[in-house]
């Protein structure tokens, strides 16, 4: 469905995006993981002919983002990152606009946006300024799919909310995409990774890494331990500290370990642990999970 | 410990409406207090109580030793407050947005010098005092924006999402930024989205529709609902 080739976007002297190529399949749910700043709007743009890339070329259903704008606009749906309908519009009147500029009426495509949109209807008359967050963001997927989309993409749809909204959106997501809709999705939140088929994590304008969630996952170096003490704080600075560490960081109530060595002996770390004051010490090997794996990818792509 | 914030029967009502409902809960001198809850819970208008931003309709509240009815401008000189959308000074550099809101708060001229020089060594922002705000990254932002929230060594700092959408590692940066105010006997009180970072707060409160349903240390909390992390217990709670 998205085919990209070596995208380049600079803004002045800094390069906003560099060198950057993957495909979308059909049908499925891509996720580009990253954080604010990382390139992920631009490319989002780019991909949605908003703006133009300085280098590289990419086709969406067969259609070059930049000779084929117009027809391309007729087959993608966007949702921008911050909110961008009509604040003085009601909400059926927001939905009807965008169906009028696409051609289509909101009855023709009503199905696609039904369980969507049967969650705001009892506020129809609202004007749009005037909805609560979650209930915009709602509004906003409906108007990008109110002319059937065959690609949808949203930028950060979930930042900022919370985490029982953020699962219910992404409900609406896997519904969409059991109707045959691809979609291509940003988020800074890398618990989201594992709703995705695939995903591509991103940082300062390059991919890091890119594959399905589960298999992601061997990208991590050598073997990571999960550390607990009494002492958080404690723990990490002597951690730091121990003569074959990589990395050290906390990851709720644990400290997630990475040595800098392949035959790190545990026992080895638990004596120096204890001999520094450490009572309820407990090393274990566990599987990386995404932002362990992101944040040792920082270190080598630095 | 030392109680810093009291809060007993706190009630907002907007017309119909009720915000807060019989919040009660107290927190200590440099304890880590989360504040979770769903979007619309409540906690922005508590937050503004404690604040000494928005009265309360009813309920006992001292923050720092004040009354929020009476000595609000006493509450507002003795807490630190980082919003969601700090406001920073792109075209002032990193010392000078610092120095700026030393100022406003009131400190003298030798005051802001030390202070300045105190906390930008502090949070490691020394080799870029002299950048304008407008060029630096997210995270460096946030970490400003926390750095200019103590300028006047504030007894409670209230950090509204600070973390948000920044890279993990930097996430993680911020936190122990946290731990160091907290470790200073600086109280900290934040909310969050990232229900991994609720694990690091000494005690957490979850708050739904107006109330708080629960309120206890991490470890407690996932004992008393049977579950492997905050996340799960929020979800059980919320849903």
């Amino acid at each position: 469905m998205v085919t990209a080739k070596n995208i380049t976007k600079r803004y002045g002297e800094i390069t906003a995006l560099n060198d950057l190529s993957f495909e979308v399949e059909p049908g499925s749910l891509f996720g580009f993981i990253g954080p604010d700043g990382a390139g992920k709007t631009s490319l989002f743009r780019i991909l949605t002919s908003l703006i133009l890339p300085d280098e590289g070329q990419v086709r969406v259903d067969g259609l070059d983002v930049v000779a084929d704008y117009r027809k391309l606009r007729q087959i993608v749906g966007y949702m921008p990152g911050r909110f961008s309908l009509y604040s003085d519009l009601s909400v059926i009147e927001n939905l009807n606009f965008f169906a009028t500029v696409f051609g289509t009426t909101v009855k023709e495509n009503y199905e696609l946006i039904r369980d969507i949109y049967i969650q705001i209807e009892p506020f129809k008359d609202r004007l749009a300024g005037r909805l609560s967050g979650g209930m915009k963001q709602k509004l906003a997927l409906s108007c990008a799919l109110i002319h059937k989309p065959r690609l949808l993409v949203l930028d950060e749809p979930t930042t900022g909310v919370d985490a029982v909204s953020r699962r219910e959106f992404w409900d609406l997501l896997l519904g969409l995409k059991s109707q045959g809709i691809t979609i291509l999705v940003s988020t800074p939140y890398m618990d989201e990774a594992a709703l995705c088929d695939r995903v591509a994590l991103i940082q300062k304008g390059s991919i890091l890494a890119s594959d399905t969630p589960e298999r992601i996952l061997q990208h991590f170096r050598g073997t990571l331990y999960s550390v607990q003490s009494e002492n958080l704080y404690q723990l990490l600075h002597d951690l730091r500290e121990y003569p074959a560490t990589r990395s050290a960081y906390p990851f709720g109530p644990d400290v997630h370990y990475a040595p800098d060595t392949n035959d790190l002996n545990p026992n080895d770390l638990q004596a120096y642990l204890i001999g520094r004051g450490h009572f309820g010490v407990n090393i274990q090997t566990i599987t990386p999970g995404i932002e362990d794996l992101f944040m040792d990818l920082m270190e080598t792509h630095h | 410990m030392e109680t810093i914030i009291e809060v007993k029967h706190l009630y907002k009502r907007f017309g119909h409406f009720v915000a807060n409902h019989d919040l009660n809960f107290s927190v200590g001198k440099g304890e880590i207090f989360g504040f979770l809850g769903a979007n619309g819970a409540g906690k922005t208008t508590a937050i503004k109580i404690l604040c000494g931003l928005l009265a309360p309709t009813s309920g006992e509240i001292s923050v720092a030793g004040y009354d929020v009815y009476t000595q609000t401008e006493e509450i507002k000189k003795s807490i630190g407050y980082m919003s969601q959308r700090f406001s920073l000074y792109p075209d002032l550099t990193l010392a000078e947005n610092i120095s700026f809101y030393g100022g406003i708060y009131g400190l003298s001229r030798a005051e802001v010098r030390q202070r300045t020089t105190e906390i930008l060594e502090q949070f490691d922002l020394g080799a870029f005092r002299k950048q304008l705000v407008g060029a630096l990254p997210l995270g460096w932002l946030q970490k400003l924006a926390f750095a200019v929230a103590l300028i006047h060594r504030p007894k409670i700092v209230f950090l509204d999402e600070p973390t948000s959408g920044v890279d993990p590692v930097t996430r993680r940066q911020f936190w122990e930024l946290i731990y160091l105010a907290s470790n200073q006997g600086i109280t900290v009180f934040v909310t969050t989205h990232y229900m991994d970072e609720a694990e690091y707060c000494h005690r957490v409160s979850i708050m739904q529709e107006g109330r708080i349903v629960a309120l206890d240390t991490p470890t407690r909390l996932k004992q008393n609902y049977q579950a492997a992390t905050i996340y799960d217990v929020f979800l059980h709670i919320v849903r």
